[in-house]
């Protein structure tokens, strides 16, 4: 196919010549040219169908506020839904397909809908699909998201890259027309930090769309001269293919750079898009204007366009909708359309102007006083029939009609906090009022300055005053003359009595729709958009949202300003979820954090588990285990029976230093810690102010100055946070310090009747590790393998005689093979977070699933040790009544009756008898294991006022599955109740 | 002398080293680290007792400075992290405990992070990537504690075209692989 | 939003973690008579003003130091900023002093 529609001039290359598909077929268009450009260019004006009705649709606009012409780009994991053709940069092998429609674009099924339209008027899905209730989910809503809707999704894995990135800057001037070109120039020359964004992947806005000139430059010169001296400042930073989307506080926006969206796929390892976060010092708004379109009787035929879109196609893009294009309009603005078409050699058989004195054009006829009332042509215009001033109607044959209702000034990002637009009633639009955003300001079109000249001098002016705030003194710099010609328009909304003349074309709302959302007393601004969906979608209302408020406003007899106002919230234009994502997908989610160990456990071939952000290992499967219960079995066997290894560097480290440490520790935990020895190490409970259990661990007196205290895992970040809270907030006279030291040692657990063997093997000798010298709970400083500082905890989480020692993490490596070589003798086992979770529980030893933000001290059978002797966290209210009832809960273990059974956490506990439910609730089971050990199932669980339950039969149900299972209340140490193994 | 071999961060028996478009990324080992926190209304005593005996004078906040073999970054208030090669002052924590005495809470944190050094032309680009500092106004011999890749690191400016990143050692595999994607993505 | 660090200067508040009312700072004596209502009081009853509000903000991605922040919850406009620590030995001097 020939490019029919192409003209002369224009700011393409030609020497580059591009194919590319659209639903199957091949079209040639040239580098610069957008997918809707080049469409035009080759006499496509289908492009899509509507949301709704799947009326037959093309372009409207020639940038991104684009309702119709929306697109599925590219294949694969690549599809892009919703793409507007008007944004999309051409590429050589670009492949768009049209989007909801079936079969085909031409041939669509389900454009029956638009023959029921009097059925599917605003409200519809709401009245229609109320009842039966259970119908929405399985039928109603399946079908309605099939029949109306926009691209879809190719459900494949996105295969590019999104970088996120950072920018500083004095000045970020958003929108590079003549009011940020100006902007730019007065800020760069003055040596402040500016960045420019621009959306198109040009630079220039309307100067590079209308034919206009700039003293005796055209506007395409002047931009290119401007762009080649900024590019030259290094402290100016241009930023094409930018779309600011948010204004957020205190002069934070948000940017999408579309790095790579004009290539067929990114070079490997770049980034498709980066989301920039840009932190302005000031933001200077020069987005320009969006046109609005007027609404009349089949108004949405494509072919029917915004009279600055058709000029963009002309002037900037060589290319006219078609051979035969009719002017509609309300302002003199709109005229240079058919003069640009016309010096093209394009026909333009009238203008139509609303106005009764309308000025004449050279060339053409203008109906003055006129209106169109219908429109015709199934895939494409056809024809215009228009009521003239005296009454009669005229038809005029054309393929292209070029409308035109006035500007709106374009100021979403002044509403994405708390700014609300104000009517101006001399440009009959809304501007920029009151509570912008800290530090932000607006010019040019934006603001309402709709001449070149205006906004040239405006943008200017801006830059000059948003320096000054800063201390940085600019002039303004030295711009051309441009067209001044006043603002010359008379409100026109819409053409009374059609029957279907479309405001909203991307969700198909209507005048009509408009006046029975009146009619049925939705008149609010807030409730017009939910009732009649009306401004939502890709495009936001961007060419709609102050049409309809007009209609209403008419229908109400009230002023527009009176009736509401159009406000916008972030984002601008949609943003890719893979662009805000950036890196972090998949295993790159959050970073992974190695234990000392790991490369070690790789080898063994461990199975790995996620603790927050560590990979730990769970088990060490060996030859012919084929369950992981086979090896846990294993490592908890081996381990009470000889000795094993654990890793347990993920247990939080906090040194605590200073003449108050034990004071500050005392205060921390809920028991003592004052009078704990030197070389020695004491559990802990931390309680929240509120009384419950928080978090538990061990402190360990290296010097009377100074402990090293662990958390659980999960907990390691949230009670340093705590800590520092008690030291600089609650205890700021202490002399206490706080460092986290959990990375910078290597730490293993050796448990076992033969740790201390191992141990002895390890530790140098000149430190004695016998029972005598270095009883349970003791602490030191040893040397291990010839002279490397370690330390050395005996602790035990298993409930074997152990120990915990630690080495500086660069040599933990080196110290769990050292470790396994040393144990060889005692057939040492490493063993994972299983084995480790079913030794504590055989231990009846309390971890998350106990401490679980809901028990108490009390609760977990610790109630002793909060001290009433001294203030801590939690004292106070841990001694309310209802915390201390006699039928609180009380941690137990459990067995069932029948050794068979198993028993699973989460289950509730009932009494023997009697019916299952909440008033019987006896309690819950939170931890459950099989005990290789006792050869038996084993859970631990609190039972109310079970402090003597013991020997008690329960039932332990699982309503879901129907099951229950009969369990006995016991000791909760299962292994060695009385400790002997600890002190061996 | 003990047996134990060593591995850096990133799992290796010697520094990894990678470039990449004008980007160089080491993994620098060198390097001992012990925190030091004034006791409560020792600052001044404590400061003194640095500069006099390795002529260390502690920075303000957001700074860091070098006293060859020494440096010292400003971590808190009244806290900072001294450096020193590892080799030479494997006890470095013991040395500044003992010329500090009692005017400081000192932590060994030699191996609480990984190190690595970013040089080239494009650091900027490849920081504003990564991080919210503000690279490009960043002078030589500041030093942020920010966030990259979701981790609390320093960022230190050693030179216009040189930057240290300290991070937590035990996701050095992490940061280093968003390092890497970044030098890929401009080089 | 962007937090001016009383050291540090400006710095985003991505960097920070919230907590909530500063009242938190003036924990109530565990001994007084009333105690119990007292810390109940501290604990429970918080105020939410849509306007002014000093609150406890932690610089968790920095340098660790809790400060206090008034800030403007309608506008998100922040009127000062001081180190917690210097605000709780404040209030700790005027406890002494009473």
């Amino acid at each position: 196919m020939t490019q029919v529609n192409r003209l002369n001039g224009g700011l393409i290359d030609r020497s580059t010549s591009l194919n590319f598909r659209f639903d199957g077929k091949t079209y040639s268009g040239f580098q610069g040219d957008t997918l809707a450009s080049a469409l035009l260019a080759n006499g496509v004006r289908l492009m899509g169908r509507s949301f709704k009705y799947h009326r037959p649709r093309g372009v409207l606009t020639a940038g991104s506020e684009e309702p119709n012409a929306l697109v599925e780009l590219r294949s694969g994991g690549r599809q892009e839904p919703n793409t507007r053709a008007t944004v999309a940069e051409l590429y050589d092998g670009l492949d768009a397909s049209s989007q909801n429609r079936w079969p085909s674009l031409e041939r669509d099924f389900m454009a029956i809908n638009d023959r029921f339209s009097n059925f599917l008027t605003a409200g519809f899905y709401y009245k229609t699909f109320m009842w039966p209730k259970a119908f929405w989910e399985k039928l109603y809503e399946p079908i309605i998201r099939k029949a109306a809707g926009l691209g879809s999704l190719t459900g494949e894995d996105d295969p590019d890259l999104y970088d996120k990135g950072f920018l500083h800057c004095d000045l970020l001037i958003i929108g590079s027309g003549p009011a940020g070109l100006a902007a730019a120039l007065t800020a760069g020359r003055a040596g402040a930090q500016v960045i420019l964004a621009e959306e198109d992947f040009e630079l220039g806005g309307r100067l590079i769309a209308e034919s206009c000139t700039l003293a005796e430059n055209s506007g395409a010169d002047w931009v290119m001269q401007t762009q080649a001296e900024l590019a030259g400042m290094s402290n100016v930073r241009l930023m094409p293919r930018t779309t600011v989307f948010g204004a957020y506080d205190h002069g934070i926006y948000g940017a999408v750079e579309r790095n790579t969206d004009h290539l067929a796929e990114p070079a490997p390892g770049k980034p498709r898009q980066t989301l920039w976060r840009i932190y302005s010092k000031r933001a200077l708004i020069a987005t320009g204007a969006i046109e609005r379109p007027i609404a009349f009787e089949n108004n949405d035929r494509p072919g029917i366009m915004l009279a600055g879109a058709v000029r963009a196609y002309v002037n900037r893009w060589a290319t006219t909708p078609a051979q035969s294009v009719v002017v509609f309009a309300n302002n003199d603005d709109t005229h240079q359309t058919a003069r640009d078409l016309m010096a093209q050699g394009v026909k333009v058989p009238a203008i139509i102007d609303t106005r009764p004195d309308a000025p004449d054009v050279e060339g053409t006829e203008v109906l003055k006083g006129a209106e169109i009332i219908n429109t015709s042509g199934r895939l494409g215009l056809s024809a215009v029939r228009v009521r003239v001033a005296k009454g009669y109607t005229r038809d005029l044959f054309c393929e292209a009609l070029a409308m035109s209702g006035g500007w709106n000034p374009n100021l979403g990002l002044t509403c994405h906090q708390r700014g609300r637009p104000v009517w101006n009633a001399d440009i009959h639009a809304f501007v920029p009022g009151e509570g912008l955003p800290v530090g932000q300001i607006v010019a040019g079109a934006a603001k309402g300055e709709l001449t070149t000249d205006a906004a040239l001098r405006g943008g200017a002016a801006a830059a000059v005053s948003a320096l000054a705030d800063l201390g940085i003194t600019a002039t303004p710099a030295d711009l051309p003359a441009a067209q001044d010609a006043p603002v010359s328009l008379s409100p026109f909304w819409h053409v009374k009595d059609a029957k279907r003349a479309w405001l909203d074309f991307q969700n198909d709302v209507t005048v009509k729709d408009v006046k029975l959302a009146h009619q049925e007393n939705f008149t609010s601004v807030e409730h017009l958009k939910r009732y009649t969906t009306l401004g939502m979608a890709t495009d936001q209302g961007k060419t709609s949202n102050v049409g309809a408020l007009a209609v209403m406003a008419e229908l109400t007899g009230k002023s527009i300003p009176e009736t509401g106002t159009t406000i916008f919230r972030p984002p601008y234009t949609p943003v890719a979820m893979g662009a805000l994502a950036g890196r972090a997908t998949g295993k790159d989610f959050h970073p992974t954090r190695l234990t000392p160990s790991h490369k070690w456990a790789e080898d063994q071939g461990a199975v790995f588990v996620e603790v927050g952000n560590w990979m730990r290992a769970q088990w060490f499967p060996r030859k012919g285990e084929t369950h992981w219960r086979q090896s846990v079995d294993r490592e908890v066997l081996q381990t009470r029976n000889s000795v094993g290894v654990c890793d347990v560097t993920t247990l939080g480290k906090i040194d605590v230093q200073g003449a108050d440490a034990a004071d500050f520790l005392n205060f921390v935990y809920a028991n003592g810690f004052a009078k704990l020895p030197v070389g020695k190490v004491r559990y802990g409970l931390m309680l929240r102010e509120d009384g419950v259990a928080y978090d538990d661990g061990t402190a360990a007196r290296f010097a009377e100055d100074h402990f090293v205290v662990t958390t659980t895992t999960a907990n390691a970040v949230l009670v340093y946070r705590n800590m520092e809270f008690v030291r600089q907030c609650l205890c700021p006279n202490m002399d206490v310090q706080l460092i986290s030291t959990t990375e910078a040692w290597a730490q293993y657990a050796v448990a076992g009747p033969n740790s201390r063997k191992l141990l002895q093997k390890i530790v140098d000798p000149e430190f004695d590790i016998s029972n005598e010298a270095f009883p349970f709970m003791a602490c030191g400083e040893v040397t291990v393998c010839g002279g490397l500082r370690a330390r050395l905890f005996r602790i035990s989480f298993s409930g074997e005689l152990a120990y915990e020692i630690a080495v500086p993490t660069r040599y933990g490596d080196a110290m769990m093979r050292a470790l396994m070589e040393a144990g060889e003798e005692f057939d040492v086992v490493p063993y994972g977070t299983e084995a480790l979770g079913v030794m504590r529980i055989e231990k009846g030893h309390a971890t998350g699933n106990e401490i679980n933000g809901t028990t108490t001290a009390l609760n977990l059978g610790l109630g002793r040790m909060v001290s009433d002797k001294k203030d801590c966290i939690g004292n106070v209210l841990s001694r309310r009544e209802g915390m201390n009832a006699p039928d609180v809960l009380a941690l137990v273990g459990l067995k069932p009756v029948d050794a068979k059974d198993t028993l699973l956490a989460g289950g509730h506990l009932m009494n023997k008898t009697g019916p299952v439910d909440v008033a019987n609730d006896q309690g819950y089971v939170t931890s459950a294991a099989y005990s290789p050990t006792l050869q038996s199932s084993i859970a631990l669980g609190f039972v109310k006022g079970g402090f003597d339950r013991n020997g008690e039969q329960l039932r332990l149900v699982n309503p879901l599955e129907d099951k229950e299972i009969l369990v006995e209340i016991v000791s909760a140490h299962f292994v060695d109740p009385e400790g002997e193994r600890l002190r061996a | 002398m003990h047996n134990l071999k060593a591995i850096t961060p990133l799992r290796g028996v010697t520094p990894r080293l990678d470039h990449i478009g004008t980007i160089s990324i080491t993994e620098v080992v060198d390097q001992a680290l012990a925190s030091v926190a004034a006791r409560k209304g020792q600052s001044a005593v404590m400061q003194q007792a640095l500069a006099d005996h390795i002529g260390l004078h502690l920075p303000e906040p957001g700074h860091a400075v070098i006293a060859a073999p020494f440096g010292a970054i400003w971590m808190g208030p009244d806290q900072w992290m001294i450096t020193a090669p590892h080799d030479s002052h494997e006890l470095l924590a013991s040395e500044v405990k003992e010329i500090a005495g009692r005017s400081a809470s000192v932590v060994e944190q030699t191996d609480g992070w990984c190190r690595f050094d970013v040089a080239g032309v494009g650091l900027c680009d490849l920081f504003e990537r990564l991080s919210n500092a503000p690279v490009r106004t960043m002078a030589p011999g500041s030093a942020i504690r920010t966030t990259m890749e979701h981790l609390g690191v320093f960022l230190w400016r050693l030179a216009d075209d040189h930057m240290a990143i300290l991070a937590p050692r035990s996701a050095a595999g992490s940061l280093h692989h968003g390092l890497v994607a970044a030098a890929r993505s401009i080089a | 939003m962007i937090i001016d660090h009383p050291l540090l200067g400006p710095r985003d508040a991505q960097e920070f973690t919230y907590l909530g009312d500063a009242s938190l700072i003036n924990r109530p004596d565990w001994q007084c008579e009333n105690a119990l209502s007292e810390f109940h009081d501290y604990l429970y009853l918080r105020d939410n003003p849509a306007g002014e509000h000093r609150e406890l903000w932690y610089h968790e991605q920095g340098d660790r130091s809790w400060l206090v922040v008034t800030r403007n919850t309608v506008t998100h406009e922040i009127l000062s900023v001081e180190l917690a620590h210097d605000v709780a030995k404040a209030v700790t001097a005027g406890r002494s002093a009473k």
